[in-house]
């Protein structure tokens, strides 16, 4: 007997489709130096899982999700080992000019505690809603409100943004 | 959006390359020919498209058939390109290669699978003709449909089917596709 099986797209159609999303989540999140890595690492396990899949809704979160997971991986690797340094911010490669619009936006995100920095660049630059953040970072919705509340507060002290 | 979240949606410039991937299950390419674009694809060594149809609806039907790890990989079809192209250049007869019916249903399968041998380079046989050669008879509509819906044309050469009268009466890629296939083989 052959069982129900989803109808997946091509995998080709979510390349062309979402690989400039998830080549800026990765910079956005991992920096310009191992951005491309983390991009090209998301896709790889993307492709393998993909067969898998049980069902075909919701593929651009999916994949956001894998890159948020690929970063993380990479930075809990990096991570100092001591525990007196968990609370520290991990600083990630610095800006290149041409290729940072936004330079004192980026330093300041770089400076948020690590969940509330995941969770405003998952929404922002990943445009993803609630749902897609707290499926990224393994929390409920209510959570993520909190942490991107949280950060663009911050944000706004540092950069002198007045409350709109 | 306020300011600050419109400047944070632009924290990146979009920029970086896309990935590069290991062997899909099926890779495919766009060919073009003479006769226009094919869309080439291969599976586990296997040719199961050389078609006319769009990539879109292509690669969508690969994808149910066979498997959804469908990628845009040229590399995968240099042979079968090289072997197409020595064909519509007159210099190549026949097609060295492996096919995989699975986008045809068994009808089709029973009309397609062994038309290299019930044709020959540079004559044509007709709907009928082949309908008694494969023990249905009364069902030259069916094969003639059959045909028309061959995922490996040119390569399972179904130009060579012609109507009764000498008609050329259809063909995926155009009837002046048809007619420049069955040119070409009988100068050669």
């Amino acid at each position: 007997m052959v069982s129900e099986r989803v109808s997946l797209p091509p995998f080709q159609a979510l390349v062309d489709e979402h690989w400039r999303d998830v080549a800026r989540l990765a910079r956005a999140l991992a920096g310009p130096v191992d951005g491309d890595d983390v991009a090209q690492r998301a896709w790889e396990k993307a492709f393998a899982a993909y067969p898998n899949l049980t069902s075909a809704k919701n593929l651009r979160s999916w994949l956001l999700t894998i890159t948020s997971r690929c970063a993380t991986d990479l930075h809990r690797a990096r991570r100092p080992q001591s525990p007196l340094d968990e609370s520290l911010p991990v600083a990630v490669d610095g800006p290149e000019s041409a290729e940072w619009p936004d330079p004192d936006l980026w330093q300041a995100v770089n400076e948020l505690p690590e969940r509330q920095r995941f969770a405003v660049t998952l929404k922002y630059v990943g445009d993803l809603d609630h749902h897609g953040v707290a499926a990224a970072l393994d929390t409920t919705p209510a959570a993520s409100r909190r942490l991107v509340s949280d950060a663009l507060a911050t944000l706004r002290n540092k950069l002198g943004v007045d409350h709109e | 959006m306020n300011d600050l979240e419109s400047r944070l949606s632009r924290l990146t410039s979009a920029s970086g390359r896309p990935p590069v991937l290991p062997a899909a299950d099926v890779s495919y390419a766009l060919h073009d020919t003479q006769i226009g674009t094919l869309l080439l694809a291969t599976a586990a060594g296997r040719v199961v498209a050389s078609s006319f149809g769009d990539e879109e609806t292509m690669t969508t039907r690969l994808a149910r058939a066979i498997s959804p790890r469908v990628l845009r990989q040229p590399a995968a079809l240099d042979d079968l390109r090289r072997q197409l192209d020595e064909y519509l250049d007159g210099r190549r007869h026949e097609f060295d290669l492996e096919v995989d019916l699975a986008l045809a249903t068994p009808f089709q399968r029973l009309v397609l699978s062994d038309l290299p041998s019930h044709t020959s380079y540079g004559r044509t046989t007709t709907y009928g003709r082949l309908a008694g050669e494969i023990d249905r008879p009364k069902a030259a509509r069916a094969v003639g449909t059959a045909l028309g819906a061959n995922p490996l044309c040119v390569v399972l050469p179904c130009h060579r089917v012609i109507g009764a009268s000498g008609a050329l009466t259809g063909y995926a890629g155009g009837l002046d596709a048809k007619r420049f296939l069955l040119n070409l083989e009988s100068k050669s």
